[in-house]
């Protein structure tokens, strides 16, 4: 790699983000919003096996709910698109993050070995570069499919009507399909990813260190189970919520 | 017993490199590695050609120069040790080793199975030090240091410095090795006066010549000194602690 000329000292915040420590720290905070986001979608979603109270369906209340969340205090929406945001800004970051770093340590490695032997390095922790952009990919035909409805992914799509657009959608066995493929790449993600934040955050003590494996584990169990029963629920008909 | 080494030969920093295989008999299995090289490379001298480069110092593990990727495995298929310090009773006789030099574009090609790692002296020389007056030395013991940090402090000391650590990272990242020189300085009381502009300056070092790391974790397993992963944490905490730090307050201790 080239030497950086070095230059006067830069704005604080300039030079932490310019550094490896400090883009895998924004990695892993984004990582974290981010997870928490996919948890909470999860568990939203299993409304789809609550079965319906006088004819409610409890995941079109739920979608109607996280349109008028600190409704009348703030418009209807206002508080949703201040959550979007967060998240868009954190993906923006996330990916932005990997990108330059990418970048870098393909540089920074020029050439391997004939038969490089890998001692630790986990499969999951080999394809975070792969299982990263499927899941973008993946979150951006999910928007085009269940939040935008737009017609070729979605024809049947009706604002508002969660149940329907979850049974128009995923009754496609191509769709279900994909949507399998991509949770099971997201389990890879965080499997790797939600254990290695807690190294990049400098979160390492010897009594709890064992349980950062486990966090990480359990976290990929419960939401790619969950959302993976979702699917199935709605393929097979047995969720009684819709 | 009898091995067949495939070798990478370069005969300097901008000529092309391949490997070339070399039929190595009457050896026996009590001879470390490097007498194995030395060896071969006597009946290199003998037959005319020219003896294959590679460094080696101390020969038992302390002197972080003997680098060589045996195998696919920076220091061979025994962790936890220097080449130096492999025998050849790890191999099967009549095995093919593949013998390789560490790889990556912080450590520039000199020759053969030599690569120069001075970018790992320039990261020391930004912040792996404590100012102190010179004079005699302080009395023992004058300044406590509880039992648990002094042995995390000499956990890290431990480093070599021969850089296997970046030779493993699919990342070409010197994170370990520049963790286990902060760390070592940064949990002792002579090093807290610098502790932040220590951590700042070999970071910043660091990220001039090497890549970022992933976790992957290779770097630990690949360390002829078993440097634990637990210093990159420290680093990283160190270093984003720096940058928010309140400068009024730094001789605050927490
Ligand atoms: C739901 C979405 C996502 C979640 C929950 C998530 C979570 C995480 C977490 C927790 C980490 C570990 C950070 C660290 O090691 O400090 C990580 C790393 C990573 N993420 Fe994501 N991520 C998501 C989406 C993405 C996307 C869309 C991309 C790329 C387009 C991506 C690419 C990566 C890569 C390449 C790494 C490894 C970075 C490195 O070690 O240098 N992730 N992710
Ligand atoms: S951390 Fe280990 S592998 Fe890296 S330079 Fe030091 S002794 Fe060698
Ligand atoms: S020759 Fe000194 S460590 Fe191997």
């Amino acid at each position: 790699m080239e030497a950086q000329t070095p230059t006067a000292r830069r704005h604080w915040l300039v030079e932490f983000y310019g550094s490896t420590v400090g883009k895998k720290w924004v990695m892993a905070i984004t990582g974290v919003i981010l997870m928490g986001f996919v948890v909470f979608h999860m568990i939203g979603n299993l409304k789809v096996f609550v079965p319906p109270v006088d004819g409610e369906l409890e995941i079109n209340l739920y979608g109607e709910w996280l349109r008028s969340v600190l409704f009348p205090a703030l418009p209807h929406y206002v508080f949703l698109w201040i959550l979007r945001l967060g998240l868009i800004v954190a993906t923006v970051l996330h990916v932005e993050a990997m990108i330059s770093l990418t970048r870098r340590n393909a540089a920074a490695k020029p050439q391997g070995y004939t038969k490089q032997e890998f001692q630790a390095a986990s499969y999951a922790s080999r394809t975070m570069r792969l299982t990263g952009p499927l899941v973008l990919a993946f979150v951006i035909f999910h928007l085009a499919d269940l939040t935008w409805g737009i017609a070729p992914f979605n024809p049947d799509f009706i604002h508002g009507d969660v149940a329907n657009n979850l049974t128009a959608s995923l009754t496609r066995a191509g769709w279900v399909f994909f949507y399998a493929v991509a949770n099971i790449a997201l389990g890879y993600h965080l499997w790797h990813g939600l254990w290695s934040m807690f190294q990049s955050l400098g979160l390492n003590n010897p009594r709890y260190n064992a349980a950062r494996r486990l966090f990480a584990q359990a976290v990929t169990v419960i939401v790619v189970g969950g959302n993976l029963l979702i699917l199935a629920g709605v393929f097979f008909g047995f969720a009684p919520g819709i | 017993m009898k091995v067949t080494l495939r070798i990478w030969r370069q005969p300097g920093p901008e000529a092309d490199g391949g490997f070339e295989e070399h039929d190595v008999d009457g050896i026996n299995e009590e001879m470390s590695f490097l007498e194995m090289m030395d060896i071969l490379n006597d009946r290199l001298v003998e037959g005319g050609g020219e003896p294959i480069e590679f460094e080696s110092d101390c020969r038992e593990g302390i002197c972080g120069t003997c680098n060589l990727v045996i195998d696919g495995v920076p220091h061979g298929p025994q962790l936890g040790t220097a080449t130096c310090q492999l025998h050849m009773r790890k191999f099967s006789d009549g095995a093919r080793i593949t013998v390789e030099p560490w790889r990556a574009a912080g450590f520039p090609m000199i020759k053969d199975l030599i690569v120069d790692r001075t970018h790992l002296d320039d990261i020391v020389a930004a912040g792996g030090y404590i100012s102190v007056n010179t004079g005699s030395a302080p009395d023992a013991n004058l300044m406590p240091v509880a039992k648990s940090v002094a042995d995390t402090a000499f956990d890290a000391a431990a480093c070599i410095g021969c850089g296997a650590c970046v030779a493993a990272c699919p990342n070409g990242a010197a994170h370990l090795f520049t963790a286990a020189k902060v760390a070592h300085l940064n949990l002792l009381p002579q090093g807290q006066p610098e502790r932040y502009r220590r951590v700042e300056a070999m970071v910043e070092e660091m990220d001039q010549w090497f890549g970022s790391c992933t976790n992957h974790g290779e770097c630990e397993t690949a360390c002829p000194q078993s440097i634990s992963i637990d210093f990159i944490a420290m680093m990283n905490r160190d270093y984003v602690k720096s940058k928010f730090k309140n400068r009024r307050l730094l001789s605050q201790t927490n």
